[in-house]
């Protein structure tokens, strides 16, 4: 089997980059390879819409079903790569088969990191990373009361809003000693921790699990380091992602955590690219970014440089969040920050946050603040530099700051 | 049966059968237009479904939000018959409706 242009990973990713090949016109063929059963859906949703129920499973996929044949691009699901011969331009799968290629995209994303901990097989114990991740969480839910939530990242915490939505008593444990710490400023980890516990959530911070217990094979509680034991019906544990990365690595690719790639999204590897989730930026800003619109405009700049039209990519990273009826939306990368100020009054629950490095804005985190995340973009994109008195005053609005 | 047309960037025109319920982005997506991205999958989250609908069917729309003027004041390509696909769930008064894509930002 051959592809002109063989793309691993289904997800936001992926589903893009095929999609964006063919409209800037290539002509070769196209194969998607995933581990994934599923033609290419939307990941978000599993924490929350899908998760609640609220949407079914054909409304969240990236495109209709017939979608990716009408476009010539074959899914190869269900199928993993298991080593990449550079030299020979060819891949070498799961199921046995070889695929050659003219071109790799390696879009394979991650797995979500496990705990190792003494009771970590026992049934009950859940991540949110696919869909039949979420189908099994969900049918476990039927008989759960209590649920841990480990990990209170943006998974774990939009976990715990839909969970609490559906009257389960959650309590979240946090090995740092607030949530979200790797990713936002301190007063968005107070505000958040204020949210959830008024929706009843328990958070416990600065600990982590010891080991999970259980009976029968199944989970009945999670023991923490101080010995405290939550009981528990079922355990999400949400502590990251591993990049699926190791073919790419054992083929030579330069990388650690993640490959590395340059501008045009090239590993180190000729006529292997790597984009979203497992993709590390050396050339720029040296991070490797998880958001659907990373992996969406990396896999449109590859397109585009695939098809002739060089084109580096440079967009202004953007995220967001839901949680209960607070809407975040972040704009800009805040990592390195050396600042920060709150613009508003976290009490009214519409604010944000505004980061600064030696003076210059470099990203904003808005709470229910929509007109900040627009018009704060302009700040991140000029790296603009005003004063922390006028940027607090949310009375001023950001677009009447920019020169 | 309620239809409506889509008119995507390149001109192409689409004829889209109406369910009632359904936003309107996710009727352009499931008819095969890929120029239309909704990144965040319809949560009023980002203005990547960005169309404009003929001033016909204006009064048969939902109010804007605040949120959703927002989010379009983030579009280059704004005009006074500017929404945003998603937040347009389908109605039977929207029959003969023409929504064009608008150019990407």
């Amino acid at each position: 089997m051959h592809y002109d242009c063989l793309i691993v990973g289904s997800g936001h990713g992926g589903a893009q980059a095929a999609t964006s090949l063919r409209q800037h016109g290539f002509q070769g063929t196209i194969g998607v390879l995933s581990e994934d059963r599923d033609a290419p859906y939307e990941r978000p949703p599993l924490s929350k819409d899908y998760l609640l129920g609220g949407k079914t499973f054909d409304r969240i996929l990236i495109r209709p079903a017939d979608f990716w044949a009408s476009r010539n691009i074959d899914l190869l699901l269900g199928n993993k790569v298991i080593k990449v011969d550079a030299s020979n331009m060819q891949v070498l799968c799961a199921n046995g088969a070889t695929v050659s290629y003219g071109h790799l995209v390696w879009a394979a994303g991650g797995r979500p990191r496990r705990i190792s901990c003494p009771g970590h097989d026992l049934q009950g114990i859940h991540a949110v990373r696919t869909r039949s991740d979420v189908d099994r969480l969900v049918e476990d839910l039927a008989r759960a009361e209590r649920v841990v939530v480990v990990g209170g990242g943006y998974i774990g915490l939009e976990a715990a809003a839909a969970l609490t939505k559906l009257g389960k008593t959650v309590t979240i444990v946090e090995a740092l000693n607030r949530v979200l710490a790797r990713v936002a400023a301190e007063p968005l980890s107070r505000f958040y921790e204020r949210e959830h516990r008024d929706h009843g959530v328990e958070i416990r911070l600065e600990t982590s699990v010891e080991s999970f217990i259980g009976s029968d094979g199944r989970l009945t509680g999670v023991m923490l380091q101080d010995g405290a034991i939550l009981p528990a019906d079922i355990a999400i544990v949400g502590i990251g992602i591993v990049p699926c990365v190791e073919p790419l690595i054992a083929a030579g690719a330069a990388g650690n955590d993640g490959v590395d790639v340059d501008e045009f999204c090239r590993t180190s590897l000729p006529h292997v690219f790597a984009i979203g989730d497992c993709a590390r930026v050396r050339s720029a800003h040296g991070l490797r970014i998880e958001s659907v619109q990373n992996a969406h405009d990396q896999a449109t700049a590859f397109a585009k440089t695939l098809c002739g039209e060089l084109t580096p990519y440079r967009a202004t990273p953007w995220f967001w969040s839901n949680q209960y009826d607070l809407r975040l939306q972040t704009v800009g990368l805040s990592a390195g920050f050396d600042g920060t100020l709150v613009r508003g009054d976290p009490n009214t629950r519409s604010f944000s946050i505004v980061y600064l490095r030696e003076g210059a804005v470099i990203a904003l985190d808005c709470i229910n603040c929509v007109r900040d995340y627009v018009e704060g973009r302009l700040l991140v994109e000029r790296g603009a530099r005003i004063g922390a008195h006028i940027l607090a005053d949310s009375s001023i609005r950001l677009k009447s700051l920019v020169a | 049966m309620s239809n409506f047309t889509v008119i995507s960037r390149n001109g192409q025109v689409v004829s889209v059968e109406g369910r009632a319920g359904i936003s309107v982005m996710e009727h352009i997506r499931d008819a095969g237009v890929d120029e239309l991205l909704a990144l965040c999958g319809g949560c009023c989250s980002c203005a990547s479904c960005h169309v404009y609908v003929d001033d016909d069917f204006q009064e048969h729309l939902p109010a804007l939000t605040i949120d959703e003027d927002d989010l379009l004041d983030s579009s280059d390509h704004r005009r006074p018959q500017s929404r945003l696909s998603c937040q347009i769930r389908f109605t039977p008064e929207l029959q003969g409706m023409i929504v064009t894509l608008a150019p990407e930002d």
